[in-house]
């Protein structure tokens, strides 16, 4: 445990020398943060009318019959923006995880640090977390300053009721971290594979297609999230992990990186 | 401390090291040299357990390579080709990093040992992109010694270093030797190799000879030793050449070179002789062939 706290702390005292990965971890959570604070506040004179009766039915099934039409639109809105806190643990880690091994490959570091008597598990499981924990508290620390600034705007119990349902307490706390887990172990894979950091990155941030999927499934009203496809989408995303985190410990092949290095 | 038997690796359609057999005892400096490409640094990664061979065996600190890889990375050291420290952490913190993975018993207080004995301590708090490259390459030495291995394998340690941080570095290899470690040299200074190993190995894919540098001399050029005289003529030389011992005798300009087997035994009985004809002597002195004419004379013939 202490080698791989060893190199957590090596991980971020370096990675967050680098502009791009401080960029990452704090500018775009406060934007996504930011967005859908801005759709309530712009959304929170939406509609006057007491009841939801106005509403098309399809509509007004996604809403409790307790809140107004507006808070219903208002409600429908910023939900659509919540799916960017669950993007956040996938964009995140990219940056650090990407850099970590084609990071260490192009400064040569690697190969002393290889020959420590250091683990392949321990060494992916301390670049893992080294690139999750910071991703993961961003997000949580967002979504705290999402809740805030939803009080503060939206200033009633039945609207904060149904922004904050259990399926986004679920999103983010159970699916995120899954994410998260996803996002940094495809990009180790990748980062162990490739020679270019930018190569690493951009591969790496294919991992965000199927969410962008959701996100579009949803807002086109293809399909409406709720909280049982959040746990089985977790329930998915657990399976996934186990095999991404072993393919990421296998596929991270001493003797293939240290002889390809170009 | 290492015996190796018909190590061999293979990558893919090249053969990089060939059945190398080698034995090296505990406190000796060992220079294993090659030209460029030859599988020196594939040797050294497969005998520090960072890439396995595809046959042959090694033992390395009594632990055998493939099968006791961890503890072979936790007994022994290596300076790599490169120094490759994290550019953006200080000197220190680099070092402390090593300290933690080798599960030193007080990391900063053996870091300070090396930092002090190395002469940069005062630099600590520096960032290592800072370091000039001499700086770095000692920082990195640093680092190979911080859990005081007794075996080391030192890849090109004053390669692209000025003479001065060449010179601090291989005088501090020879401290190393006097502690009595054993250190596995690979370099291209054949000088270095000549003042610093106490036996080398000339190896281009596979072992063409292991031998002290100075048996390695005798043996391709045998010992020649030239007398200076007031006038050499080929009379002197031929009546040397009769003689049972001498192999050979030139006379060139004012000089005759003689090539025999053991100048300590034989040397006063050719200056009689030479005395004797009538030569005049001047002095009388050594020909000592460099460790690069061994070098690339072997390596020619390879």
């Amino acid at each position: 445990m202490q080698k791989v706290k060893t190199i957590i702390l090596k991980e971020w005292a370096e990675v967050f020398k680098n502009r791009m990965v401080v960029f990452s971890v704090i500018f775009m959570p406060l934007l996504f943060t930011a967005l859908p604070l801005i759709f309530l506040f712009a959304t929170r004179d939406a509609g006057m009318s007491e009841t939801n009766s106005d509403l098309p039915p399809q509509f007004a099934r996604l809403c409790s019959p307790e809140l107004t039409s507006g808070q219903c639109f208002q409600v429908y809105m910023s939900s659509q923006m919540m799916i960017l806190f669950m993007m956040m643990p996938l964009i995140i880690p990219v940056n650090i995880a990407a850099y970590s091994i084609v990071g260490e490959k192009t400064t040569r570091s690697l190969e002393p640090l290889l020959a420590t008597p250091i683990t392949t598990a321990e060494l992916v499981t301390g670049k893992n977390l080294a690139a999750m924990i910071p991703a993961v508290l961003a997000t949580w620390l967002g979504f705290g300053i999402y809740a805030i600034g939803a009080w503060i705007i939206v200033q009633d119990e039945r609207v904060m009721r149904a922004l904050f349902d259990p399926m986004w307490m679920l999103a983010v706390f159970v699916a995120g971290p899954l994410l998260a887990i996803l996002s940094v172990n495809f990009s180790i894979m990748v980062s162990s594979r490739v020679n270019d950091p930018r190569v690493a990155e951009q591969l790496s941030a294919v991992v965000i297609v199927p969410l962008l999927a959701i996100f579009f499934g949803q807002i086109s009203g293809l399909f409406f999230l709720n909280s049982l496809l959040i746990l089985l989408f977790s329930a998915v995303l657990l399976f996934i992990d186990a095999g991404v985190v072993y393919l990421a410990v296998r596929l991270f092949q001493r003797e293939t990186i240290l002889t390809r290095w170009k | 401390m290492i015996k190796i038997e018909n190590l061999t690796k293979k990558f893919t359609a090249t053969l990089a090291v060939d059945r190398l057999t080698l034995h090296i005892p505990e406190g000796e400096v060992f220079g294993f040299l090659g030209p460029n490409g030859a599988g020196k640094t594939t040797t050294v990664r497969m005998l520090t357990a960072l890439i396995g061979p595809t046959s042959g065996s090694a033992v390395v600190n009594g632990f055998q390579v493939g099968q006791q890889d961890t503890q072979i990375r936790r007994s022994v050291g290596i300076l790599t080709e490169s120094p490759g420290m994290y550019d953006n952490l200080s000197a220190e913190f680099n070092l402390m990093i090593y300290a933690r993975l080798y599960e030193v018993k007080d990391p900063k207080a053996q870091v300070e040992k090396y930092l002090r004995m190395l002469g940069l301590w005062d630099r600590r708090q520096d960032e290592a992109g800072t370091f000039s490259k001499g700086m770095k390459q000692k920082l990195a030495i640093a680092r190979a010694l911080l859990h005081e291995p007794r075996l080391l394998f030192l890849d090109e340690p004053t390669a692209g270093l000025d003479p001065e941080s060449a010179h601090l570095v291989r005088d501090f290899i020879e401290d190393l030797r006097k502690e009595g470690r054993t250190i596995f040299l690979c370099t291209h200074n054949l000088d270095e190799a000549d003042r610093l190993c106490d036996r080398i190995g000339i190896f281009k894919t596979h072992l063409l000879v292991v031998d002290t540098p100075e048996r390695l001399r005798n043996q391709l050029f045998g010992r020649k030793v030239v007398f200076h005289l007031q006038s050499a003529s080929e009379m002197l030389a031929a009546s040397l050449r009769s003689m049972p011992f001498v192999h050979e005798a030139k006379a060139i300009d004012n000089k005759l070179l003689v090539t025999l087997d053991d100048p300590e035994v034989h040397n006063p009985h050719i200056i009689r002789t030479l005395v004797g004809l009538g030569a005049e002597i001047l002095f009388v002195g050594e020909l000592r062939h460099s460790l690069e004419d061994v070098y690339l004379q072997l390596v020619k013939n390879a």
